[in-house]
């Protein structure tokens, strides 16, 4: 029986690089993965606790959340094609049109 | 209280008119304005005239309430108003005068800027003064005491780009705010000890109290706060320093308000709170003190004056001075006939005036009149009848009325001969300013410039050249107050009858048994000696101002510095400077406005902006427009909470 804390932990990993990536990369593709592995590192977390605490909530959560990240990834890319086609780049740092 | 007289309509009609042509009077023709302003008063004037037909003395008084106004406890003040015999004689004064003179303002005022204002605001003032005169109890007396300040005021800075009528007008009115927190505190002493501000359960309450003779003690202190409180309407010592500057309005407003009734409220105050003062005999003689030192101090400022406005300003002082004289010795009725009359043939002499001033083109100097007599017929007649009147020439309404006073001020028990004497030698001094005036504006050669005569010290110039005659619609009110001045005083003993229920149950009874028991041959020689000076004023009058023209110029020289200081009038309003005004704007401008103002008020407001201001600078830097800088606070901040949770945890 694998600890909860390594599940933790291993989340907590996966949710810090989301966030990093997040901030890092300047490609929208790149931020919209480091997006889904936040999701994933909680999703992650859900069904470790779900496990633990022998409770089926948690489970069902998940696919709660991977229903709302695949509607958010066909929602997210059709934006991203439609920024690359006026656009003609994918560098958010140059998608600033309503910034002041 | 048998039937209903509705006397709220009475002070509602001119309100009505006063609203109409306040709000939209712009828009009207001056023909419409006038139709209005004189539909309202004259209405006032005729329902004043069917209460006076429906009232009989043995139902008085007559009570109308409207309305609850204020329910605190046992405390309770109503909308309701009064009528006695006292509020029915000023009813009629203050509706018929007032009607008289909103007539001759058409004529005086017709081309002048304003001229709906001007009657939105007389409608208002007469809408307070009745307010004033039919209050049933203190508090919406009160009303109508602040209100017809508040007309004044709006009236004497009616030609408000003028400096010296706005700052008239100011002066006015914070002098009579003095008068009135004397006033207030009185009101509140009212309330503190009698639960009640309503005449009748006052006067119930009062009533049962023994006299204070000795000391002062309640009643002495609510008469003398009432006395401060009518000394700043009615122009008394030391309050009367803003009538004269009043002048600044234009005549009829100095007619109606500064001569004829308004400045009459304090009278009508004081003889309404008689009970009070019936029973605070030192109050009384502080009245009584009050009134002849202003009657004599006014008169000696009066004779020196070259203003035709400003003699009759001191004149009005004077003779309101006569009222409290009579007041204060118990003798109200007295107090009451004289303002009667007073009002007939002051509000005549300064509608006069204003004709006087109208035909020489708005000239106010005397010195530049004379030899009018020729020119303006109408307007030097019924002037010659208010001068005869006021100097207390028999048988015009002043004799009746100043005699009754003189006679009253010495037999009185409240009386003595001092007050006599000094009425007596006031009296010698109102016939010769009065006479020194008539002869300056009616006789001799007229030395005003034609071509230069108009828009010297009123705004009411327009060009023309020699002096005319005023138009009909001026010179018909002056025709019917000429008429009361001259009969107006017959009355007088039938007056003093009528309002004796009112005043019954108190001093002026004593007044009274004294007054009819008192020897016939006594009072006729007293006024014998008070015609004697009459004419005596108006002899020394006619051989300084007509005789011997060069004769007063020669004796101001050989007076020297007493000339000079009735000319200056004492140099009170300097003294008034240098005592109170200088000292409150210094200190105002020292310490309130630079250390509190300025230094508190404003520094802590800025110093709050500025440190708001550079926190801001501080931080705004994180609002950046960048998404992932967001982004990184967002998760810094996540960190964080999950940072201090953990930490909590581990504790």
């Amino acid at each position: 029986m694998v600890p909860l804390s390594y599940y933790l932990v291993l989340s907590g990993i996966l949710f810090a690089c989301g966030i990093l990536g997040f901030l890092i990369k300047r490609n929208i593709i790149t931020i919209f993965m480091s997006i889904e592995l936040m999701l994933n590192g909680v999703n992650l977390s859900f069904v470790a606790f779900a496990a633990h605490w022998q409770h089926l909530s948690g489970q069902i959560f998940v696919f709660f959340v991977m229903v709302v990240a695949a509607a958010e990834a066909a929602v997210g890319l059709a934006i991203i094609i439609a920024v690359y086609r006026t656009r003609a780049t994918l560098n958010v740092d140059q998608v600033n049109l309503l910034k002041l | 209280m048998t039937e209903n007289l509705h006397l709220w309509v009475i002070p509602i009609l001119p309100l009505i008119g006063a609203a109409i042509n306040g709000l939209l009077g712009r828009r009207f023709s001056r023909q419409t304005v006038v139709a209005i302003a004189l539909a309202a008063s004259g209405a006032a004037f005729a329902m004043a005239l069917w209460v006076a037909s429906q009232f009989s003395s043995a139902s008085a008084p007559y009570v109308t309430y409207v309305a609850p106004w204020i329910r605190a406890g046992n405390f309770h003040v109503d909308f309701s108003f009064y009528l006695d015999q006292l509020s029915l004689v000023m009813l009629l004064v203050v509706t018929g005068v007032g009607f008289l003179i909103h007539i001759y303002s058409v004529g005086y005022m017709w081309e002048e800027g304003g001229f709906y204002r001007f009657f939105a605001y007389l409608n208002l003032f007469m809408f307070f003064m009745l307010t004033l005169v039919l209050a049933k109890n203190y508090l919406l007396m009160f009303i109508g005491w602040e209100g017809v300040g508040l007309a004044s005021y709006l009236l004497i800075g009616f030609w408000f780009t003028k400096d010296s009528a706005a700052a008239a007008g100011k002066k006015a009115f914070i002098t009579n705010r003095i008068g009135d927190f004397g006033f207030l505190i009185a009101l509140f002493l009212l309330i503190k000890n009698y639960g009640s501000l309503d005449y009748t359960q006052v006067f119930e309450s009062i009533s049962k109290l023994p006299s204070e003779t000795a000391g002062v003690g309640l009643l002495t202190s609510i008469g003398l706060l009432l006395m401060v409180g009518a000394a700043g309407k009615s122009a008394q010592i030391p309050l009367y320093v803003w009538l004269p500057d009043a002048m600044e309005g234009p005549t009829p407003v100095s007619a109606l308000i500064h001569a004829a009734t308004m400045v009459t409220a304090g009278v009508y105050m004081v003889a309404r709170s008689h009970v009070v003062f019936d029973r605070a005999p030192s109050a009384l003689t502080v009245v009584a003190i009050i009134g002849t030192l202003t009657a004599l101090f006014a008169a000696t400022i009066g004779i020196a004056q070259t203003d035709i406005k400003k003699v009759l300003a001191y004149s009005t002082i004077s003779q309101l001075g006569y009222m409290f004289m009579a007041c204060g010795v118990a003798a109200y009725s007295a107090g009451i006939f004289h303002l009667m009359t007073h009002a007939f043939f002051k509000g005549l002499l300064f509608l006069a005036a204003g004709s006087v001033i109208h035909a020489v083109g708005g000239n106010q100097d005397m010195r530049y009149m004379g030899g009018l007599k020729k020119y303006i017929p109408w307007t030097y007649r019924t002037m010659t009848a208010g001068t005869f009147a006021i100097a207390g020439i028999p048988p015009l309404a002043g004799f009746f009325s100043k005699d009754e006073i003189l006679w009253k001020a010495f037999s009185s028990p409240q009386g003595s001969w001092v007050y006599w004497l000094i009425g007596l030698i006031t009296a010698f001094l109102t016939s010769f300013y009065m006479f020194r005036l008539w002869f300056m504006t009616f006789f001799g050669e007229f030395k005003g410039d034609h071509a230069t005569s108009h828009g010297a010290n009123d705004s009411h110039g327009h060009g023309h050249g020699a002096p005319h005659e005023s138009p009909m619609v001026m010179v018909v009110p002056l025709a019917i107050l000429a008429f009361l001045s001259v009969f107006g005083g017959w009355i007088g003993g039938r007056l003093e009858h009528f309002l004796s229920p009112v005043f019954s149950g108190g001093l002026a009874e004593a007044t009274e048994v004294v007054g009819e028991t008192a020897s016939k041959g006594t009072e006729h020689l007293f006024m014998g000696i008070s015609i004697g000076v009459a004419l005596l004023g108006w002899y020394i009058a006619f051989l300084l101002y007509r005789q011997r023209p060069d004769m007063p110029a020669r004796i101001a020289t050989g007076l020297g510095g007493m000339y000079k200081a009735v000319v200056n009038k004492y140099y009170i309003d300097e003294l008034y400077a240098a005592l109170f005004i200088k000292p409150l704007i210094d200190g105002s401008t020292a310490i309130l406005w630079h250390t509190v103002d300025q230094g508190v008020i404003d520094n802590s407001v800025n110093d709050a902006a500025d440190s708001a201001r550079h926190a801001s600078d501080a931080v705004r830097h994180m609002q950046s427009g960048n998404l992932r800088s967001y982004a990184g606070w967002i998760a810094a901040g996540a960190a964080a909470v999950i940072a201090y949770m953990i930490w909590m945890g581990v504790r």
